[in-house]
């Protein structure tokens, strides 16, 4: 008895051994079956746009280029003193350098040298055009081309130059740099863009942010009031601007607000404003303003409706009965439940001025313009990868903090659209 | 009390007159635009001088623009078949109750939503130069597939969170295989989702214009590539009557959608 109860218990144990192992199995593959589906779009996605996402950002930190185009120089240079001329051999190093690279490498490292000191990208182009033809001695051949070459002060910016990983761009981006000493601190005030830029790309998302705000709490708590088809009317008269072009919406408002537009023709026939002299109300920050505050307010009624539709009417009717005059009602009880819906629509309005460009370039003037018009001019004005990536780099780690907020507070899978 | 009451009574004009004011906002440069586009002078002034389809026959007429409205159908359709595809087998996938890692993987599949679409625009140009994607359509139907793809994903889940995973059990104990049920018994269930998430991706791409300015040359001009030079140089009536075309393409986009959603919702009360 005893025996055929151990023989059951070992035939059990074989038989879950096995059974958990197909169970393995069988989960296994359904993993992978899931996962297989996932993969087109997941591969689709990191070659399209994670990839060169990724590559962009990798140059807002890299500084290859001089060390490939210079590579015997850096060797050289790499025994210096930083305080003496530099002896002959590191010039010869450069000048052969300087030879054997072809000419688009040596205008990359003249551009590049230009950002620490404006005037070595035509004493470098200068210096590498006459030195080909020259011969040793070099340090003399430099000298008689730029005198400038016969101090250690440019030998320093080079030296500056060469490592591969640079904190210069991410740095300039937060109008700092790195001295001669390489501290940190903070670069001339008349100089020093960036931070202004930074700071009023925030305020005016954060204005666009409280107006949408002030304008969409009250259209969503009429529309949550409302029933049936008056509030179904109000819905679609919420979602038709919502759904229609951002250039229609961004081109109506330029008709509008023109000098000679509709605006203030109205505001001439009206007698409120002169026709000679009409309200300057486009091309500066009051046209940003109310233009980006028309393109997402649906971003900002939307949700909050989402929420107050949820308030049981019956919660205010309880209040009221139990005393409470309507304002104090108001604030205590359907304020504080409505508050999921303010910092859902809040954050996701915040978020998506922060990147805008359309509409702040096309309205806008040049006082207005937010970092996405800065991270367009470095990359196609004047083709500064470095600090386009910087400042894509600083404006991405804002949203994606932002939208880690998002995520706690109203959950990621809640960013519903339409 | 007395001025309690008054209030309570005065409440819902207060609330009827705020919330109107918003929605004349909301809707009145919409509304406005479009008689302008009718106007028989270039002017963008009330009261008109008189009616003309003029900017209208320049629109139908113009190469430039008929080329961008034509660039732009073909880059919208395809990367609308694209994303939907590609976005509805993810969504299926991230569905299943065995999907492992799927924060991670609905997070990277969604960031092209996430992403400031400026970076996602020098990104993708950066990338594309390297590979001589740069003035192609090709290109601009793979930009506009990766930032469409999320919506997809997105509709095609939520649709996909309700479906009963019972019904592909008991297909194949009947003898279905996978992708009989999928096609069978799944697809035309979550069907709203799948068409509303295409929407979704067409409008994104239609209307998308940052990637199209940095990837497109001249030659691959899309339609708000187009209205943004027209808006950015000489503003001309033109821009009024595209736009009107486009807000009536908006508006039949709307009501499929509202027609799709009620349809779900009739649907799921069966």
């Amino acid at each position: 008895m005893a025996i055929t109860l151990t023989d059951e218990v070992v035939r059990n144990a074989v038989d879950t051994a096995t059974l958990t192992r197909r169970l393995r199995g069988l989960r296994r593959k359904g993993q992978l079956r899931a996962l297989l589906l996932v993969a087109p779009l997941m591969l689709f996605l990191l070659t399209i746009f994670v990839l060169p996402i990724g590559m962009l950002l990798t140059r807002s930190v890299d500084n290859s280029d001089v060390a490939r185009t210079l590579p015997s120089t850096v060797a050289a240079l790499a025994s210096w003193n930083l305080e003496a001329v530099p002896d002959e051999t590191i010039y010869a190093a450069f000048a052969a350098d300087l030879k054997a690279s072809p000419r688009d490498d040596v205008a990359e490292v003249a551009k590049r040298l230009n950002y620490y000191e404006t005037g070595m990208r035509s004493m470098l182009l200068k210096t590498a055009r006459t030195i080909r033809n020259a011969e040793a001695p070099y340090k003399d051949a430099f000298i008689a081309i730029d005198e400038q070459w016969g101090t250690p002060r440019y030998w320093l910016i080079l030296k500056q130059a060469i490592p591969e990983l640079t904190d210069f761009y991410l740095l300039a981006a937060l109008d700092m740099s790195r001295n001669e000493a390489g501290a940190i601190a903070g670069i001339a005030p008349e100089n020093a863009v960036h931070v202004d830029v930074l700071l009023r790309t925030f305020a005016v998302s954060a204005s666009v942010t409280l107006l949408c705000l002030l304008l969409g709490y009250p259209l969503a708590a009429l529309i949550a009031r409302s029933k049936g088809a008056v509030a179904n009317t109000l819905l679609i008269l919420v979602l038709l601007p919502f759904w229609t072009s951002l250039l229609v919406r961004t081109s109506a408002w330029v008709v509008l607000l023109q000098s000679r537009g509709v605006v203030n023709s109205a505001l001439a026939w009206l007698g409120i404003i002169n026709p000679s002299q009409p309200l300057e109300l486009i091309y500066n920050r009051i046209g940003v303003l109310i233009a980006m505050t028309h393109i997402l307010l649906p971003f900002m009624v939307l949700p909050i409706y989402s929420v107050m539709k949820s308030i049981p009417p019956v919660y205010l009717r309880a209040a009221s009965s139990l005393g409470a005059p309507p304002l104090s009602a108001f604030w205590r009880i359907y304020l504080p439940m409505s508050m999921p819906g303010v910092s859902a629509g809040g954050l996701l309005v915040f978020i998506l001025a922060l990147g805008y460009y359309i509409t702040p370039a096309l309205v806008g003037g040049p006082r207005d313009q937010m970092v996405s018009y800065y991270i367009a001019y470095y990359s196609n004005q004047v083709t500064n990868w470095g600090m386009a990536a910087a400042l894509s780099a600083i404006l991405l780690v804002a949203v994606l903090i932002l939208y880690a907020i998002y995520n706690r507070v109203v959950g990621i899978d809640r960013l519903r659209i339409g | 009390m007395n001025h309690s009451l008054s209030f309570t009574r005065l409440f819902p004009v207060l609330l009827w007159l705020a919330g109107g004011a918003v929605v004349l906002f909301l809707i009145a440069p919409i509304i406005a635009i479009v008689p302008l586009s009718f106007n028989a002078e270039p002017f963008f002034t009330y009261p008109m001088p008189g009616l003309s389809l003029r900017w209208y026959e320049e629109f139908f007429s113009s190469d430039v623009w008929q080329l961008a409205l034509k660039n732009s159908i073909i880059v919208a359709v395809c990367a609308t078949l694209l994303s939907t595809a590609l976005g509805t087998l993810a969504a299926i996938g991230l569905s299943r109750p065995d999907c492992p890692f799927r924060a991670t993987l609905t997070a990277i599949l969604i960031s092209p939503m996430i992403v400031p679409v400026i970076v996602s625009a020098v990104g993708i140009y950066y990338a594309f130069a390297a590979v001589g994607l740069l003035n192609s359509l090709t290109g601009l139907v793979f930009a506009h597939t990766a930032i469409g793809a999320p919506f997809v994903v997105i509709t095609v889940t939520a649709t996909l969170a309700s479906f009963d995973h019972n019904l592909m059990r008991a297909a194949a104990s009947l003898g279905a295989t996978p992708v009989e049920a999928v096609l069978r018994i799944m697809l035309p269930i979550i069907a709203p989702g799948v068409v509303s998430g295409a929407l979704f991706a067409f409008v994104t791409s239609f209307d998308e214009v940052v990637i199209a300015l940095f990837i497109a040359g001249s030659e691959e001009r899309t339609l708000p590539r187009q209205m943004w030079s027209g808006v950015r140089e000489t503003l001309s009536p033109t821009i009024a009557a595209v736009a009107t075309l486009l807000i009536l393409f908006s508006t039949l986009f709307l009501a499929t959608i509202q027609w799709l959603q009620r349809r779900a919702e009739r649907q799921k009360l069966m």
